[in-house]
């Protein structure tokens, strides 16, 4: 029981990463841009949140630096293929290679230039990313350990997924947006402003997997920074967004499920007590891959990709 | 017409795309209370000047005046506030929303409830006598349904000002008079109506004013009153212009393929045809009318052996063709050439210059590995010069040409092949009046060639003019079989929604 008990707990930290990125990928493609980026914006916010904390001495400052740091790669990707109409799995791409490769570059800039030959971010910090403790509830047992001692990104994770649910489909903005995505000529005939929309929920999404970045970049490797600390998990925050059927509410579901799958090697039990780490590495890429063969086949209407993704806009084609 | 009841006044607007010059200082002005129409051939510019109206497009030079003020209208939320509305040829509908969802879209205000919304829309309905489910989805809609959501998108947003582009192309006959109920009402409301439209009939019955275009400049604007569908053609065209299509009689017609029984299902697993049973003669064309998808593609494509029947057959002299391979069908000695609805997707590879598409037909019959193009070039120049197809050079992609003169290659290309059957699905589709009527000839010559000429067509005119016999498809079934020459149009209408007298039930048994 104290151990499965552990084993959530770990399952909901690794999937906070890849819950901020399912839900800026969602904001993406709900205006109908595939942005492959994902996984170098987050290494830019990794990037960003890590030294942030690291010169300001302050979790907030990193928290925003890194939120900034994904909007201004973001604003990157929006330039190139809203108003350019750049290929956006070119330009997605790109993205993902420079942001990997500048996040690293930094890092290993900053190393070379320190005293000691490594990173670490300052104990205010640090302190103020690790669990929240609310007198008494975070006393219960079982309760409180399950809901109230995660790092406060869990908790902002969780809020920036509802509000983004009820952005998308409680608010009339809303539905403009899911218009835009769905079919652009139809939402500018219905005089809504294509482009400010399209930009808004790009550069909005890129910010979002700045902060996912951010968790990586700092708490995973427990304050110390290392490159490469995203990993591979923009890409699976790409795939969730088919997971969650574009839905904010439930990429929380979906990264916390990815999250268990990443962190089950640690705990084996029984007849997996045998199996390789290695096999327990690829499962979260195996059942990715699963996902999208299921989901592209299911292909009912209603729950299904934004018509237009991937097809820039262009209002005077002929 | 006096300056207060002016509702858009357009002054010398010109835009130009590249090198080519759209629109070319054109004029027109519509009031309120007022039907215009607006006529012209394929690329006359029509709608590029109502794109610019509407904020699609900005123009180049000119002014636009709405209600005697000079606007400039760049977006189309400026249009909207100005009260113009356009209802675009290809609908500009979300799919998977709701009709209500569709119609409040973009406007200001909070998201009400369902419950609110779907009022508001009833309500609205009933105002102008429309009818729609709010709650239905548009992907769920026929395309008359679409249409409603369309014109109550416009309405919702208080248009004064309605623009509609060929709104009649898709609809039936009792359709489109439904149509122009709603849009005498609207007029009488005092709405200023624009409507874009090709068939001259139409033009006729709803516009009180036309103007014409020809090459992208106005070329006048005429009270419909005083004039007649000749006079009409020819300010469009810019020369008189015999609008009959000839008839030459069948000659030696006999049956050379019977369908029967045949069901297709359509990729969606729901029925595209159902039990269709009919017989197609050389020497005649068979037309086939029908409300767009109600069948027509499925019935070309399980015919030329594009797709799997579930049932039934094509029976050439007793023999099934259906599920043959095109090679044993043409041993059998048939020789199909089917000219499909999508010219440059299924026809014709947009990328390639006539000559390699003329590759296309023959390249089995070359010797060796190697390609030969000269018999290709040949026919190339050959068809270029006897079907005047306007092309830079036979090497320039097909795509860079225009719609008539894509169909012209298609075409030339498989009468080339001498067919015996010959399928074409909307020949003439987004094709001008000289166009069309080169077609016509083509299919009529073929025709007297003893071929079997199978002809999916739209414009019920064309058909009952054109073919010997139409066949009425309705979703997915047969309803009628009639002889072209002693039909009317609002029987085949009627057929069209589904509704099939007895005697042509008998008739159709008969034929079987």
């Amino acid at each position: 029981m104290d151990m499965f008990i552990k084993f959530l707990v770990a399952a909901i930290g690794a999937g906070t990463p890849l819950l901020f990125g399912t839900v800026g990928e969602i904001l993406n493609e709900k205006v109908g841009h595939l942005n492959l980026g994902v996984e170098g914006m987050m290494a830019i916010g990794a990037c960003a949140g890590f030294m942030g904390g690291y010169f300001s001495d302050s979790f907030l400052v990193a928290l925003l630096a890194a939120f900034f740091a994904g909007m201004l790669a973001a604003l990157i990707y929006a330039v190139l293929t809203v108003t350019f109409m750049a290929d956006q799995n070119v330009a997605g791409l790109t993205m993902t290679i420079f942001g990997v490769g500048i996040s690293n570059f930094i890092g290993v800039l900053m190393i070379t230039r320190s005293e000691t030959g490594t990173l670490k971010l300052p104990e205010n910090v640090t302190a103020q990313m690790r669990g929240v403790h609310i007198p008494l509830l975070s006393d219960l047992s079982v309760v409180g350990e399950l809901l109230f001692q995660y790092t406060p990104f869990v908790y902002l994770g969780i809020a920036v997924a509802a509000v983004c649910g009820f952005y998308l489909y409680k608010t009339k903005t809303g539905l403009n947006v899911q218009a835009i995505g769905e079919n652009p000529g139809a939402a500018d005939a219905a005089s809504i402003p294509v482009t400010r929309w399209k930009y808004f929920n790009i550069l909005l999404g890129g910010g979002i997997c700045g902060i996912g970045g951010a968790y990586c970049g700092m708490i995973i490797n427990g304050g110390v920074w290392i490159s490469n600390s995203v990993n591979g998990l923009g890409w699976i925050a790409v795939a969730l967004v088919i997971f969650a059927a574009w839905k904010p509410h439930m990429a929380i579901l979906g990264s916390f499920v990815f999250g268990a799958l990443r962190v089950l090697k640690f705990y084996k039990v029984g007849f997996m007590a045998g199996w390789p780490d290695a096999f327990f590495d690829v499962l979260p890429f195996l059942i990715t891959a699963l996902v999208l063969i299921v989901t592209s086949m299911r292909g009912s209407k209603g729950v299904h990709i934004p018509a237009s993704l991937g097809v820039n806009y262009f209002r005077e084609e002929r | 017409m006096s300056q207060q009841n002016s509702a858009i006044r357009c002054s010398s607007i010109t835009k130009t795309f590249g090198s080519v010059v759209a629109n070319d200082s054109i004029e027109l002005e519509v009031s309120y209370g007022e039907i215009l129409a607006l006529l012209g051939e394929n690329g006359s510019g029509k709608t590029t000047l109502m794109n610019m109206i509407s904020g699609i497009y900005h123009p180049d030079e000119g002014q636009i005046y709405v209600g005697g003020e000079p606007v400039s209208i760049t977006s189309p939320m400026d249009a909207q506030n100005l009260g113009i509305g356009m209802i675009h040829q290809h609908f500009k509908l979300v799919e998977v929303f709701s009709a209500m969802e569709n119609i409040v879209l973009g406007t200001p205000g909070r998201l009400k409830s369902r419950r609110a919304m779907k009022q508001e829309v009833l309500d609205l309905c009933k105002n102008y006598g429309l009818e729609i489910d709010p709650e239905k989805r548009v992907y769920e809609m026929s395309v008359s349904e679409k249409q409603t959501v369309e014109i109550l998108k416009v309405l919702y947003r208080g248009a004064k000002i309605l623009i509609l582009d060929e709104p009649t192309a898709v609809l039936t006959p009792q359709e489109t008079d439904k149509l122009f109920n709603i849009l005498r009402q609207m007029k009488q409301q005092g709405c200023a109506i624009i409507i874009i439209t090709h068939k001259l009939g139409e033009v006729l019955d709803i516009s009180d004013r036309v103007t014409i275009l020809r090459k992208g400049k106005s070329v006048g604007s005429v009270e419909t009153a005083q004039v007649d569908a000749a006079k009409l053609t020819e300010l469009m065209v810019g020369h008189k212009v015999s609008l009959a299509i000839e008839r030459p009689e069948p000659v030696d017609a006999h049956t050379i393929l019977k369908v029967v029984d045949l069901t297709v299902a359509k990729p969606d697993g729901s029925k595209g045809l159902e039990d269709v049973n009919f017989r197609i003669r050389s020497g005649q064309i068979l037309g086939v009318a029908g409300v767009a998808g109600s069948g027509q593609k499925e019935l070309c494509e399980a015919i030329a052996g594009l797709i799997p029947a579930q049932k039934g057959a094509v029976l050439y002299k007793k023999e099934n063709i259906l599920g043959k391979t095109p090679d044993e069908i043409i041993d059998l000695g048939i020789s199909m050439s089917f000219v499909p609805e999508d010219r440059l997707g299924m026809g014709l590879v947009a990328g390639m210059g006539m000559t390699d598409n003329m590759l296309l037909k023959s390249y089995r019959s070359g010797k060796g590995p190697l390609v030969d193009r000269a018999p290709a070039r040949d026919l190339a120049k050959r068809l270029m010069k006897e079907l005047s197809i306007v092309t830079p050079g036979i090497e320039t992609p097909v795509r860079l040409m225009s719609g008539g003169n894509v169909q012209k290659v298609l075409l030339g290309r498989e009468i080339e092949s001498n067919p015996n059957l010959l399928i074409t699905a909307y020949p003439v589709r987004g094709l001008d009046i000289n166009s069309s009527y080169l077609i016509y000839d083509l299919l009529n010559k073929q025709k007297q060639k003893g071929v079997a000429v199978v002809f999916i067509g739209e414009d019920l005119d064309v058909l009952l003019e054109l073919c010997d016999r139409i066949l009425v498809l309705c979703h997915g079934r047969v309803t009628g079989i009639v002889d072209a020459k002693t039909t009317t149009k609002e029987e085949i209408g009627l057929m069209m929604t589904g509704e099939m007298s007895a005697e042509e039930k008998e008739k159709e048994a008969a034929e079987a």
